[in-house]
């Protein structure tokens, strides 16, 4: 069959329109930062600095508290939630006329492809904001109480993965409820969480209700150890995650975890091969595997390993690795540099503890952080690669006889956030589902997400759930 | 008849036309994997006069290994089983009032617990439909949420109450289908061991419910820190700094942690959901619909 040549499609980057620094968002304006540092963030598909971003210091964060808890006291508390309402669709709209801008923002700064910013990202985003707005004035019907109530200044900390779609999660539940609050975006993806301030002026949203701290972790830790804050929301490693909750032992603040994963997607010898295939590429390549829920562990049943590699093998060579702007890219660039040397010495210790590595050719860019494709064959459960979260495009495939075993594999990890099932036998399916430790099960299909369908984990993958009814939970006190 | 004297607890003599009877009295001991075993240390500690098992280290270990060889049946249980396992509990527990008042509970905490078995019977087959739902998904997708029990709980017990507080956190722990590693109340264990023996008699399976006597503050942060404990109760952690360091200890696994409250609780008040909401997770399955 001939092979068809694609023509660059290269999206136009004049449309993010990138400052070249960025402030604080605090008290609904942009402000210098007082005992702050200054950072960089740089686009990972080229190494190029893109915008020198404010790091704020404790007294910066001390300011966005003290801002949302006025903003919390005066204004947004009283307000009825008809009203609230009215503001997080506003912003709903205004994201959805905007997509397009925010989406080459969001390749510019993260490195994902702009078909999956464009088409699954904006789309989301809009859609959480939408789906909680219309909670706001329904909350004494949503299950927690009849008089559900604000818990006051929410502080929140997202990872660079989905750097809107995270900031989405968290503040649309939380204004829905009642809360303000104080978010810190990752070091590495600011830009978007700041292009989101803008659009909060121009919703006209109360001044202090939402806050942006730009910054690293130590900006994170101040606004964590913050006594004016009620409830905090965190998502990242699993490591962080247990700091933060260690923190906050002793205290009265609320706290959700949404942390790493290391989910099995089962493959039993009946399931369609060629719709699992494209699972399983959707399940560990979809954002170049930096995904907490991705599908890192294959288990396959022992009679349908080979073929079922094959076709994996096949579908892996059709996937474009490179510009994250160009509409035809399937996978970017990994975040950073840190973030690439992880990868590689993960990779590095699955080959050296005797699996067989196998990637497609492919010609990766000369500069920015690339990692081809990569999936490793012969992995026991006691290799690294089958244990720890890799969070990059590379996937341990390991093989089963029994659903039973399948099971007991997919369970032996500390993790406990999703997991995948690929069968035509629906009673199998629903069998291997109840015995799953997971947040989250796909069968027949991965890594879908709602805004009304519940997303968190069991176990080492956090506490607490984001997204639909039971994401308001968090929000509220009770 | 049974008579308590002030301050030493409940000692039955039986008297015969003839002469006194000496009375047999009970050794206290753990509830561990649905046996009464020593403590395996061979301490105990006095209570109104009695000895009381001081449950060790490796009893704690014991217990968390019943538990958890309990969750598959307990949780894999239907929820009309566990409904009925729980009413049975009730129904124990109110033939042994007379026992409990011999403790020297008062009548209204007796009755009172006895009522909480049964909130807690009728709330096994219901909490997954009032919790759980379908979630209309933008797109063809069958999806549901569920809750369902989060494992093994560790849970100190009340010092305010010995026996409602005691059931009021044990229940809505096992209704769900976790499993229990619970440490009395230094004060209380009489009152808790009785409560084992009307659960050993309810038809529970062992291991479902564990009780250990003695010091929580000593066994406690090891329940804290165990890897095969899911989440933790601390009721009974009235003790600002011991509340602290087992969350910080319960923070090094990702326990789910229930806080103590900030003032003393009140048993008898309607329980509310909390308790029974905090030991559940939310599974979600995805599957698409088309033909």
């Amino acid at each position: 069959m001939p092979q068809f040549e694609y023509a660059p499609a290269p999206e136009s980057r004049e449309l993010a329109s990138i400052q070249a620094s960025y402030r604080l968002f605090i008290g609904g304006e942009f402000v210098d930062p007082t005992d702050g540092d200054v950072g960089k963030t740089v686009n990972p598909a080229t190494e190029e600095v893109l915008a020198e971003v404010a790091e704020a210091g404790a007294a910066d964060v001390d300011a966005a508290v003290r801002a949302a808890r006025t903003a919390y006291e005066q204004v947004w508390g009283p307000m009825p939630g008809s009203e609230r309402a009215k503001y997080l669709f506003r912003i709903a709209r205004l994201i959805a006329e905007r997509s397009r801008e925010l989406a080459v923002l969001e390749s510019l700064d993260n490195g994902k492809p702009i078909r999956e910013s464009r088409d699954v990202d904006l789309p989301q985003v809009a859609a959480y904001f939408f789906y909680y707005a219309g909670w706001a004035d329904k909350l004494p019907y949503a299950g927690f109480g009849p008089q559900p109530q604000p818990l006051g200044v929410a502080g929140q900390v997202i990872p660079w993965n989905f750097p809107l779609l995270m900031l989405a999660w968290k503040i649309a539940p939380a204004l829905a409820c009642g809360n303000t609050v104080v978010l810190k975006p990752a070091e590495t993806t600011p830009l978007t969480a700041l292009r989101f301030a803008e659009i909060c002026q121009q919703a006209d949203l109360p001044p202090g209700v939402v806050n942006i701290v730009t910054g690293a972790g130590e900006t994170g830790a101040a606004l964590v150890g913050h006594p004016g804050v009620d409830k905090l929301a965190f998502t990242g490693s699993t490591e962080v995650g247990k700091q933060i909750a260690r923190r906050v032992a002793g205290t009265r603040k609320r706290l959700t975890l949404e942390l790493g994963g290391k989910a099995a997607n089962i493959v039993f010898d009946d399931a369609p091969v060629d719709q699992a295939v494209e699972g399983i590429v959707n399940g560990i390549f979809f954002n170049q595997g930096q995904v907490c829920c991705a599908g890192s562990r294959l288990l396959v049943q022992e009679s349908v390993a080979e073929p079922l590699l094959a076709a994996l093998r096949r579908r892996m060579a059709t996937l474009r690795v490179g510009d994250p702007l160009d509409k035809n890219t399937d996978v970017g660039a990994v975040n950073s540099a840190a973030q690439l040397a992880r990868i590689t010495e993960l990779a590095q210790a699955g080959a050296a503890e005797g699996a067989q590595p196998w990637s497609p050719p492919c010609q990766l860019p000369e500069r920015g952080f690339w990692f081809a494709p990569t999936i490793f064959t012969g992995v026991t459960q006691a290799h690294r690669i089958a244990r720890e979260e890799i969070f990059g495009p590379v996937l341990s495939v390991l093989t089963f006889r029994t659903p039973a075993e399948a099971v007991e594999k997919a369970n032996n990890t500390p993790y406990g956030l999703s997991a995948g099932i690929w069968s035509e036998k629906g009673s199998r399916i629903l069998s291997v589902a109840d015995q799953l430790r997971a947040g989250v099960v796909w069968a027949n299909t991965f890594n879908r997400f709602d805004p009304t369908s519940p997303f968190g984990g069991y176990r080492e993958s956090g506490y607490g759930r984001e997204g639909g009814r039971h994401g308001l939970e968090a929000y509220l006190a009770h | 008849m049974a008579a308590k004297a002030a301050g030493t607890g409940w000692r039955p003599t039986l008297h015969t036309d003839q002469q006194p009877r000496v009375g047999i009295r009970k050794t206290y001991k753990l509830f561990i994997g649905g046996g009464f075993p020593r403590s395996e240390s061979g301490r105990t500690y006095q209570v109104d006069d009695r000895n009381i098992a001081l449950a060790s280290r490796k009893d704690l270990r014991d217990a968390v290994v019943a538990a958890r060889g309990a969750t598959r049946k307990w949780a894999g249980a239907t929820a009309y089983n566990r409904g009925q396992i729980l009413y049975r509990a009730a129904e124990m527990l109110e033939g042994r009032a007379d026992e409990f008042a011999g403790l020297g509970v008062p009548a209204a905490e007796i009755t009172a617990a006895v009522d909480r078995w049964v909130w807690y019977a009728g709330w096994t087959d219901k909490v997954t439909q009032v919790y759980g739902g379908a979630n209309p998904v933008a797109g063809p997708y069958f999806n549901l949420s569920a809750p369902e029990p989060t494992g093994v709980v560790g849970v100190l017990a009340p010092t305010n109450s010995p026996l409602l507080g005691l059931v009021s956190v044990v229940a809505p722990v096992i209704a769900t289908g976790n499993t229990a590693v619970v440490l009395a109340a230094e004060g209380y264990p009489v009152a808790a061991i009785s409560l084992a023996e009307t659960l050993a008699t309810a038809d529970l399976p062992g291991g479902v419910v564990n009780i250990l006597t003695g010091r929580p503050a000593e066994t406690a942060p090891w329940l804290a820190a165990h890897a095969d404990v899911n989440a933790l109760d601390l009721a009974g952690a009235t003790d600002p700094e011991l509340a602290t360091a087992l969350e910080e200890a319960a923070a090094g696994t990702l326990k789910r942690v229930l806080r103590p409250a900030t003032t003393p609780v009140d048993w008898r008040a309607d329980p509310g959901l909390t308790r029974l909401t905090t030991f559940l997770e939310t599974k979600t399955v995805w599957h698409p619909k088309g033909t």
